[in-house]
């Protein structure tokens, strides 16, 4: 993987905003004292007058957001995810997301690759908890140029959206050409009929890849899909790869419980029964540690994925 | 305060101050600015107030000590090793993958934590707990908190300012670090906390203001809170500290809040502290 550009996705968060600030008067971001991380100051120095820091306040944040929105502004609100949806949840799912608003929590720090800060920082539920949530959209954005585009699309669609955004630098998979939709998945790698189907999001996208590269080498088949619409998910799209697929892989860095693993399981069980096997946090807290130290302790490498999977698709 | 136990206790905490700087340029993460600022509280409670047996880390009796600002941590690790809750070469693995000693701080993992911590605003109620149950319990214990001034932003913690006079902990004492500074900038810029003692007073709390490198305003700060046990009011100190103090580029400086200083960066910092004969052995000395 080593070829690839490396790029946070939350620096394109910051960088689109800013974008967005000039072609858009009506866009207001409130940050919770993490601006320089989150990246929010960079539309901040730009539009002090449409920027309000909040301070440490959660809770107040979200509140101050939703009646920003009522009020017609379209409204980022940013901090770690742990603190953007954890800690404000139920001020999202009351305040926000039941009266249908235009606000877009855009977290960073998500999952386990925060790092060394350790658990009280890497939100592996996130996803589950706002996935539950009427009226929320989910996006993941797997590399910088997704996150622009998904940034981008979370101001044209109406109401709630959440962008999980990650801290450190990571492969650059896309390229100009990259397309995102309310709802559809990107197919990566097609293959008509797949031994083996790796659904991913996030920073598991570019580890996806690299393990479908092992698998190939061992002569299995595989397609690759990004599914950074985690919701509305693509039923379609799923539908078809579990047809013409012997496994249904998903790979996250978030819990099994309730995320992607969850959601490509609720739709695949009712829809068209398939066994689908789940990587990612296996119900478990993180720790601190390096990023890669972390994927690596906790199975998330392609190197992890490939022998998980052989051993699951024999 | 004797001159001569103010004398021990500054060149004590100078090594600790060392430890801090050492453990994070280990780490190359972390925060040293907070820890910097909070020490001398931290060290001065364990010194010379808490009563613990580190041999009996969850000896019942004990005083507690919740930091609530969970990202000073490597400021209360470098005190646990100080009183031997565990051995001082663990310091070296702060943040490391298995060790216990998380960038937060974690209960499960080493002992002489009363709880985890690193979500801010939720020490203060943590400590409401842990001093109701004390009372129903009839025990004597003190609950001793430090938190950021920043961090008493977090609408939790006024809901805790007013629980814990309601039920009358006066066994309740909280530190707020009062070093003016938070991530995005000055306290009073990014979301103003001021008057932090008048606002504890009207929720019923015993105030009194010091400046949190004096050891004899912090002892004096402590006997003030001793003699507030029996008021049915909790006592709050607000600490004026200087973020980063003793480290002249990290003083006063947000930039210095979470980055972890290079080895050219400790070392420096430890020649201000006067500890670079130690840089070698820092780690096997008592
Ligand atoms: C609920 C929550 N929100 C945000 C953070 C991220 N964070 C860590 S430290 C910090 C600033 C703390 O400022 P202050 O309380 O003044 O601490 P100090 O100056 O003593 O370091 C922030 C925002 C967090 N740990 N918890
Ligand atoms: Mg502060």
């Amino acid at each position: 993987m080593s070829k690839l550009e490396m790029q946070a996705t939350r620096d394109f968060y910051g960088k689109t905003l800013a974008e967005l600030g000039r072609e858009n008067k009506n866009i207001v971001v409130l940050d919770a004292d993490l601006s320089g991380s989150t990246k929010t100051s960079v539309f901040a120095k730009e539009f002090p007058d449409r920027f309000f820091n909040l301070g440490i306040a959660e809770a107040n944040m979200m509140g101050f957001a939703a009646g920003l929105a009522l009020s017609g502004k379209v409204v980022f609100a940013s901090s770690f995810a742990m603190f953007a949806v954890l800690r404000p949840f139920e001020q999202i799912r009351n305040s926000i997301a039941a009266q249908n608003l235009n606000v877009k929590i855009a977290a960073t720090h998500a999952g386990i690759s925060v790092g060394e800060d350790g658990l009280s920082h890497q939100t592996v539920e996130d996803i589950a908890i706002l996935r539950a949530i009427p009226n929320m959209h989910i996006y993941v954005p797997a590399d910088s140029v997704s996150a622009g585009r998904i940034v981008r699309e979370a101001v044209a669609v109406k109401g709630p959206v959440y962008i999980r955004l990650s801290r450190p630098k990571s492969p650059v998979i896309y390229d100009d050409s990259y397309h995102f939709e309310d709802g559809k998945a990107n197919i990566i790698k097609e293959a008509n009929k797949a031994d083996v189907a790796l659904i991913a999001i996030g920073m598991m996208v570019p580890e996806a890849i690299e393990a479908s590269k092992l698998l190939e080498a061992q002569g299995l088949s595989t397609l690759v899909a990004d599914f950074a619409s985690v919701k509305p998910i693509d039923h379609d799209a799923l539908i078809r790869i579990a047809k013409s697929s012997r496994l249904v892989v998903t790979v996250e860095e978030h819990s099994i419980i309730g995320g992607l693993g969850g959601a490509v399981s609720e739709v695949l069980s009712e829809e068209y029964p398939t066994r689908v096997f789940r990587i990612g946090m296996m119900d478990a807290f993180g720790e601190s540690g390096t990023p890669a130290g972390l994927f690596k302790h906790f199975g998330l490498t392609a190197e992890d994925i490939y022998r998980k999977v052989l051993k699951a698709v024999k | 305060m004797n001159p001569k136990k103010r004398a021990f206790l500054e060149v004590r905490v100078n090594k600790l101050r060392r430890d801090i700087v050492l453990m994070l340029s280990e780490s190359s993460s972390g925060h040293p600015g907070g820890s910097l600022s909070a020490i001398d509280v931290i060290a001065y409670l364990f010194f010379e107030v808490m009563k613990f047996d580190s041999a009996n880390p969850y000896w019942e009796e004990r005083d507690r000590f919740i930091l609530s600002k969970g990202h000073a941590a490597p400021a209360l690790y470098a005190v646990l090793a100080a009183v031997n809750f565990f051995p001082k070469k663990l310091l070296k693995t702060l943040r490391k993958l298995g060790s216990p000693l998380q960038g937060h701080p974690d209960s499960r993992k080493l002992p002489g934590l009363d709880s985890s911590t690193g979500s801010l605003g939720q020490g203060l109620s943590i400590a409401g707990g842990i001093a109701l149950a004390g009372k129903m319990d009839k025990k004597d214990y003190s609950v001793f908190v430090l938190a950021g001034d920043g961090e008493i932003q977090e609408g939790q913690i006024w809901e805790a300012a007013m629980a814990i006079p309601h039920f009358e902990l006066d066994n309740v004492c909280l530190f707020v670090d009062n070093n003016e500074l938070q991530i995005d900038g000055l306290v009073s810029d990014v979301m103003s906390v001021y008057p932090i003692a008048e606002k504890f007073a009207s929720f019923n709390w015993n105030t009194m203001e010091i400046n949190g490198h004096k050891f004899d305003e912090i002892e004096k700060a402590v006997e003030f809170f001793v003699s507030n046990r029996g008021s049915k009011k909790p006592t709050v100190i607000i600490s004026h500290t200087i973020k980063g103090k003793c480290v002249s580029f990290m003083e006063n400086k947000c930039e210095w809040h979470g980055a972890a200083p290079t080895k050219d960066e400790a070392i420096k910092a430890i020649e201000e502290l006067g500890c670079v004969e130690s840089l070698e052995n820092w780690l096997e000395e008592k």
